[in-house]
């Protein structure tokens, strides 16, 4: 028998029901619930007399539509008060563990996840978001749906999927200084394009990967939606171990070691073979930003910002052309040197405690440049305490960054907090689409180190120059 | 769920790549709306100017095109967010059908859940369909059961998918409906998996 890719033996184990041609009736063991569609999705379930069929499987948190201003209470985003008080009132009446504002847990769902070890290597896992991928960080097969699907899963602990194609990307060597995780992902995704991913389930791999930490895996898994993929994930391994041993939810004692034992069977073996391959040198890549409203429209720091005139595609030719007037930027001048007015360090890509102590060591000993409101949001309450903890809190505030509590927040303007219209900013998040950060808004994606660059300097900026 | 056999109808023509959920819905019209509600609020940054008016230049708010039932649409249509108010705002507004050369995942397989039908044809088609259809006045066919798009010079296009859609979308079948049934292999495989891999099922212990 041929070697299996970490993929299929994640996806063997869990068909409870061959559909035939590629499809099967496959098992989902976690479900993770936020505000913006668990609650519609539990009220749907609930007008068709339907049961949910694994309650203790699930896990839910308001993150998308709360406020994140300090001492916010589910009141303090009107709209969003509704949907918090659904979720919560649905979850008691299911049996859903709920995770409220300023408990241990509540958090964005992406963060919550792993850091409570949710998310194990090995399982299916599921939420109605598409950044669900994250969570592939960890060796799990992770992917949003839509309510639909999301209402299916609850009711049957199941859903009819496709088997995907096998793709495998080999980061390759050590990053330079001032790159990580988040400039690898957009580097990949300026390569192959925003669709490249596209009917694919995406292993990263190599040198680069296996030296991230858990949380640096996670970021680089939560753009795999970027790059068009439903799924990304890495093989678990000793440091995944480390991470998981002693969280809340992972198995304790005898349970860990049996589980650990089966989880050591999961990466892909040496023979197997993908259905497509790509490669990237890791040394190569540089401090990476986005000039466009497509992920894709990624380049180096120290580069131009394209002539979409050139591209060969027409439609390619169209959305570029009308990304740069939406940006409000011209073809053939540098990207560094614009000036900025917002930054966001925030959002499930970029939010975790490693994040913060990345942008941290930038800002400590500056201050915020004229003109630029900078956030920081981070990304769960236990980040958050954390944090204060070690004091970045402080760090940040002294520079003049506002320091806020966990949600989704500017990542995605369903809660009230947007970069006003024509205000250009620098986000942490994972999406430049028109209009994602508010109407209007203007967003340069990057990562933490290269966001807190620009907050202190005004201006998109080479972190490797300060 | 609504079936989906054959329609005819206008295309309206959004050549462009990459349109995202975000771009087909915004998040915050779908808080406290239900799907039929945001019916208006498709494409709200291309429909509406700064000041709030339509903008005209935009092809949904061109005579011929308003009501059309098809959207033509460039690569990797409906990418981003996994939100279904996406196929809610496009349904609602009277679309069942859109073509394009490539779809995002999540978006491709929500549009099945509510009687969309997404097809795939090569780029070139695409453009020709859409070079076809700029009047306004021309007539496009998609035929599910024959699955051939024909163009407004008659050109057939036949597109591939997969039967088990097929067959759903032509009945308008209910995929919870098809899984309950399937009950006892369900119970079956969680008992069996709860021997192999306890772990999964006693979070925290
Ligand atoms: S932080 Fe942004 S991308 Fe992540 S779950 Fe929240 S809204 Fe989605």
């Amino acid at each position: 028998m041929p070697g299996r890719t970490l993929f299929d033996k994640i996806w063997d184990t869990h068909v409870v029901a061959d559909l035939g041609e590629g499809w099967a009736l496959l098992h989902i063991d976690r479900h993770l619930l936020h505000d913006l569609s668990g609650g519609r999705a539990l009220n749907d379930i609930a007008r068709r007399g339907l049961p949910v069929r694994n309650p203790e499987l699930a896990f839910a948190t308001p993150d998308h539509a709360v406020s994140s201003a300090p001492g916010r209470t589910a009141a303090s985003f009107k709209p969003g008060e509704a949907l918090h008080n659904e979720l919560q009132r649905r979850s008691a009446e299911t049996g859903i563990t709920f995770f409220d504002l300023g408990q241990d847990g509540q958090g964005i769902v992406h963060v919550m996840g792993p850091e409570l070890g949710i998310v194990l290597p090995g399982v299916t896992l599921i939420c109605g978001d598409s950044h669900t991928c994250t969570n592939g960080g960890l060796g799990a097969l992770a992917f949003g749906v839509g309510s639909s699907e999301l209402t299916h899963a609850l009711a049957t602990q199941t859903l009819r999927q496709r088997r995907p194609k096998r793709m495998r990307v080999r980061f390759e060597g050590a990053c330079g200084p001032g790159v990580g995780p988040k400039d690898l992902i957009l580097h990949l995704i300026g390569k192959l394009g925003a669709n490249a991913g596209t009917g694919y389930a995406v292993e990263y791999a190599g040198s680069a990967v296996r030296a991230l930490s858990i949380e640096g895996r996670l970021t680089l898994c939560n753009l795999s939606i970027e790059l068009g993929a439903k799924m990304g994930l890495i093989a678990p391994d000793d440091t995944t171990y480390e991470y998981l041993a002693g969280r809340r939810y992972a198995p304790k004692g005898a349970a860990f070691d049996r589980a650990v034992e089966a989880w050591r069977g999961l990466p892909t073996d040496p023979d197997a073979v993908f259905d497509r391959e790509e490669r990237v040198d890791a040394a190569a890549v540089a401090p990476t930003v986005t000039w466009g409203t497509s992920p894709e429209h990624a380049i180096a720091v120290d580069g131009i910002i394209p002539d979409p005139a050139d591209a060969a595609d027409p439609e390619r030719r169209a959305a570029g052309l009308a990304a740069l007037r939406y940006m409000g930027l011209e073809p053939g001048r540098p990207i560094a040197g614009t000036p900025i007015d917002w930054v966001f360090n925030g959002s499930c890509t970029n939010s975790r405690l490693s994040d913060l102590r990345d942008a941290a060591g930038v800002v400590r000993g500056r201050r915020v440049a004229e003109g630029v409101t900078a956030w920081v949001v981070p990304g769960s309450e236990r980040v958050r305490r954390d944090a204060e903890a070690e004091g970045l809190d402080r760090v940040f505030r002294d520079a003049g960054f506002a320091w806020r509590e966990a949600g989704c927040s500017m990542c995605v303007a369903a809660n009230g907090e947007r970069v006003p219209p024509g205000a250009r900013s620098v986000s942490t998040s994972n999406r430049n689409f028109v209009g994602r950060q508010g109407p209007g808004a203007r967003t340069h994606l990057a990562s933490p180190m290269m966001a807190a660059a620009a907050a202190v300097t005004g201006t998109i900026t080479d972190v490797r120059r300060l | 769920m609504d079936s989906f056999t054959v329609l005819a109808g206008v295309a309206a023509p959004l050549m462009r790549a990459n349109i995202d959920t975000d771009t087909i819905i915004r998040i915050e019209r779908m808080t406290g709306t239900t799907p039929e509600q945001m019916a208006p609020w498709a494409f709200e940054s291309l429909r509406f100017q700064a000041d709030g008016a339509e903008d005209p230049g935009f092809v949904l708010n061109q005579a011929p095109f308003r009501e059309a039932p098809i959207l033509l649409a460039g690569d990797n249509f409906g990418c981003g967010s996994s939100r279904e108010g996406a196929v809610w705002a496009l349904k609602y507004s009277g679309m069942r059908c859109v073509i394009a050369p490539s779809f995002g995942d999540i978006f491709y397989g929500s549009c099945f859940q509510n009687g969309l039908l997404p097809v795939v044809l090569p780029a070139a088609q695409v453009e020709r369909l859409a070079e076809q259809c700029a009047g306004g006045n021309a007539r496009v066919t998609v035929d599910l059961r024959q699955q051939v798009v024909v163009s407004p010079h008659g050109e057939r296009m036949p597109f591939a998918i997969e039967a088990i859609r097929r067959e759903a979308l032509l009945e308008g079948l209910d995929d919870i409906g098809l899984t309950l049934k399937q009950d006892e292999a369900i119970a079956a495989f969680q008992a069996r998996d709860r021997v192999a891999r306890p772990w999964v099922w006693q979070p925290g212990q």
